[in-house]
């Protein structure tokens, strides 16, 4: 139970704020959280300058580009950029925390040297197209079809809910190549450019107002067999290898933020006089708990994965991140409920602060697997309960 | 940073787990709950005390040159996690505290029990009452088995004797007829019929004393009004110097009255917050293995019940109840780890809050998972509820713990 850094990590994270309080105020301005193209350049941008100064990839291993970091360096890297009111991953989320993680375990050393530099530079952008309109959360009865022709995969199908798609260089794909195999046999990972003829895309509208996804139609769509990471019909392991690495750190500059916007409510609930309602007040105190523990949970499943890579697994173990994910998805919605309490009625006009990410934090309880299927993981494959039906 | 266990605590907790099923096993928690055995409780208590106090766990903290263990809070909420896990009775954490901190002379060994009272408000810019608080009294769980009481005020310590003047009525089983007679401030315990059939409980009645201030309703004395703080010169100091003496001074607002006022000795201890904040850290830790066992046993019973032809816990419902229950204790038990190893006293509020629901929620998520079988005294479910019901009420509700909460954010 040992919460303290070693003196190399207090090093690393004193240059890190350095470095931050220098190349944070030359940043250029937000922009519209509805412009895509504007929001992949300021992403892109940020991953640059993380690059030329030896931040990109900081938890990818050496032979990847990455920095080799303990996952306590990348915890106080993700700490202290956030604190630091640094942006986010943004566009950048699939290519850094999945597809390019995939890639550096399975792929061979041509398609390494291929992608991965340029994800690290903030040159290309990936996007994940997994689901279909069919298979959400039964995601092993995807139904893209991709037919071998010579040195090429023939691939027809859609995908939907596609994050980032209107902005993406390529996605990761996963295809059925074996139709007749059982269901998690018959899987395929494919890289396909999002350029090829037979590509469309068409943005969905969130309930928040923005297109930060899409359906992706695929017709008749040549992907080169060289694109294809791991063997064929070998994809769904491929997944599984990184998927829980998404459900552990993803959210750690969040909850920091979290924790700071928190703050702010109370702040805002006692200038306006709400602090005096004992309900509001309460909640506020109980989140303050919620999201000490979570930070505390996040530190907790850092050590296990650190342990775990001591000894040759993966990242952080499928319970450590279900619980958190749930614990927190839940919290997250909370936080903007009582963002909401504390406006009033000005939680009805969108222009005000906290109004869209009230909106967008219905999502976390759906996606990167709902709140459901969440709790089945943890029964069956946690607590080991007989699988239902 | 490394935030698991190390080896040590491991083998820590594994041999404490050993131990507590060798002296305080199913079958000794089935007879000392069982209504129609025969009990002598105050007996039995002082024979396991004695086990405890040779086990180490009242000296657990204490420096290895006075006879301790030498061990830290980590370690402490490691044991008295078990020690939640296996319902064992008794004023743990008051003689715990008492014997780590050196209060009472052989508490660290298990030969005199000690149990507490939480007479403070948490903090001065909190205006809920103290956990135990109730309008008519405070509640002490184990006084006749006691030999003292540590009263933990505001910024103050103070230890009651059972046996003398301290109480209106001595307590302790046996030695009623040779007590002097209490002092006129002292106040009047009156048993009351517990709901945790392992914690007997009496309520200390406040007897108003002749010079009596007028506290409640007071308009000058806000939330941040607070006496004095003692400091170590005032040890054993005689009741009646004056109103300075007197103990709690829970004077918010004039919303509740004084609990108790009690006479006692002044213990040279100078931070009743420290002891209070660990008290509740290591009641969270109790809390935590509750809630880790009630699990246990929901999963245990969700494998093996059929109905419908197949196991209870194919159901997804049932399932779902489980794994919520996991949830639960395992954000718990991030809270209450850190609490111990920061000794910070936000991360203490925020251990007690969620371990207290964590234990409550997951003690009833359970007794559903037993269906009819969690509604009977022979199942142990309701015992592990009816604990967690009452350590909720010690040592920082939920309610003053939110209020610090909040506060702790402006
Ligand atoms: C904002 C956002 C971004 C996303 N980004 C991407 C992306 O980039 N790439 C991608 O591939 N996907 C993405 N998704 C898709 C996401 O992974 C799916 O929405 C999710 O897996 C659920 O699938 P579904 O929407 O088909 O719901 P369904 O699976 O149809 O579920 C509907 C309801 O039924 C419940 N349910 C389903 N099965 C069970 C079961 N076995 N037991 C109990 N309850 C069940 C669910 O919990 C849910 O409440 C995104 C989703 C959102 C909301």
């Amino acid at each position: 139970m040992d919460l303290t850094c070693t003196p190399e990590e207090e090093e690393f994270r004193a240059r890190l704020r350095t470095w931050l309080a220098r190349e944070l105020p030359t940043l250029p301005p937000r922009p519209d959280p509805l412009d895509w193209p504007a929001r992949r350049a300021y992403d892109m941008d940020w991953q640059r300058r993380l690059h030329e100064a030896g931040y990109a990839g900081l938890h990818w291993p050496e032979d990847a580009g990455g920095q080799d970091a303990t996952p306590t360096q990348h915890l106080i890297f993700l700490e202290e950029t956030e604190a630091a009111g640094a942006p986010y991953v943004g566009a950048g989320f699939v290519g850094l925390l999945h597809a390019g993680p995939t890639i550096a375990a399975e792929g061979t050393a041509e398609q390494r040297a291929r992608w991965l530099p340029p994800i690290l530079s903030g040159d290309q952008v990936w996007c994940q197209g997994f689901s279909e309109p069919d298979a959400g959360s039964d995601l092993a009865s995807l139904r893209t079809r991709a037919v071998r022709d010579g040195d090429h995969y023939v691939v027809t199908g859609s995908k939907i809910w596609t994050s980032h798609a209107e902005v993406a260089d390529w996605c990761e794909l996963l295809v059925r190549t074996d139709p007749e195999a059982p269901r998690h046999r018959g899987i395929t990972w494919l890289a396909l450019p999002m350029d090829a003829p037979g590509v469309t895309v068409r943005p969905l509208r969130t309930l928040a107002g923005s297109t930060e996804f899409a359906e992706v139609f695929l017709d008749e769509v040549r992907v080169p067999v060289t694109h294809r990471v791991g063997e064929e019909n070998d994809g769904w392991r491929v997944t599984m290898v990184t998927l829980s690495f998404e459900r552990g750190t993803a959210f750690v500059g969040e909850v920091v933020a979290c924790r700071r916007t928190l703050r702010l409510l109370a702040k805002r609930a006692r200038k306006t006089g709400r602090w005096d309602d004992a309900v509001l007040r309460r909640r506020l105190g109980r989140l303050n708990a919620e999201f000490t523990a979570l930070w505390r949970l996040i530190q907790w499943n850092v050590s296990e994965a650190a342990h775990g890579l001591r000894h040759g697994g993966t990242g952080v173990p499928a319970e450590g991140a279900s619980v958190f994910k749930l614990r927190y998805s839940h919290a997250r919605q909370e936080l903007y409920d009582v963002a909401a309490a504390v406006l009033g009625p000005d939680a009805l006009d969108l222009t005000r602060e906290w109004t869209r990410e009230r909106l967008s934090s219905l999502s976390y309880t759906i996606a990167a697997g709902t709140s459901q299927i969440q709790h089945t993981i943890l029964a069956e494959r946690v607590l080991g309960l007989p699988k239902g039906r | 940073m490394d935030f698991r266990l190390t080896d040590d605590q491991e083998a820590l907790r594994a041999g404490m787990r050993q131990l507590l099923d060798r002296h305080f096993g199913p079958t000794a928690l089935r007879h000392a709950a069982d209504p129609l055995a025969h009990h002598a409780p105050n007996a039995e208590l002082t024979r396991l005390w004695a086990e405890l106090g040779a086990a180490g766990l009242f000296s657990l903290r204490a420096d290895e040159s006075a006879g301790g263990v030498g061990l830290g809070l980590p370690e402490a909420v490691l044991v008295f996690e078990e020690t939640g896990r296996a319902l064992l009775p008794g004023p743990l954490v008051a003689t715990h505290l008492a014997g780590s901190w050196g209060l009472v002379p052989g508490a660290a060994e298990g030969r005199v029990v000690v149990t507490a009272m939480d007479a403070g408000r948490p903090s001065p810019d909190v205006t809920s009452p103290p956990g135990g608080t109730a309008p008519d009294g405070m509640l002490v769980e184990h006084l006749e088995a006691a030999d003292a009481v540590l009263v933990v005020g505001d910024g103050e310590v103070r230890l009651l004797e059972t046996t003398g003047s301290d109480l209106a009525g001595a307590v302790k089983d046996g030695e009623q007829a040779g007590s002097p007679p209490a002092a006129a401030a002292a106040p009047a315990p009156v048993p009351v019929r517990s709901v945790d059939p392992l914690s007997p409980l009496h309520r200390v009645v406040a007897r108003p004393a002749s010079d009596s201030r007028p506290v409640a309703g007071d308009q000058e004395e806000g939330p941040g009004a607070r006496r004095g703080q003692r400091s170590g010169d005032g040890v054993g100091q005689e009741p009646g110097d004056g109103p300075e003496e007197r103990l709690p001074t829970v004077a918010g607002r004039g919303k509740w009255l004084p609990a108790v006022d009690v006479p006692g000795k002044w213990l040279p201890t100078g931070d009743a917050d420290v002891l209070r904040r660990e008290a509740g850290v290591l009641t969270a830790a109790q809390q935590l293995g509750s809630a880790r066992r009630t699990l246990e046993m929901a999963v245990g019973y969700a494998r093996e019940r059929e109905q419908f032809g197949r196991p209870i816990g194919t159901f997804q419902a049932v399932q779902h109840l489980c794994a919520g229950m996991l949830v639960r204790a395992q954000t718990a038990r991030s809270a209450v780890y850190a609490a111990a190893v920061t000794q910070e006293s936000e991360e203490a509020y925020a251990a007690k809050l969620l371990a207290d629901e964590a234990a409550t929620s997951n003690a009833r998520d359970c007794l559903q998972v037993f269906g009819g079988m969690g509604f009977t005294w022979e199942a142990e479910v309701h015992l592990h509820l009816k604990r967690a019901w009452l350590r909720a009420e010690q040592w920082g509700t939920s309610a003053a713990a939110e209020e610090r909460l909040a506060a702790a954010l402006l």
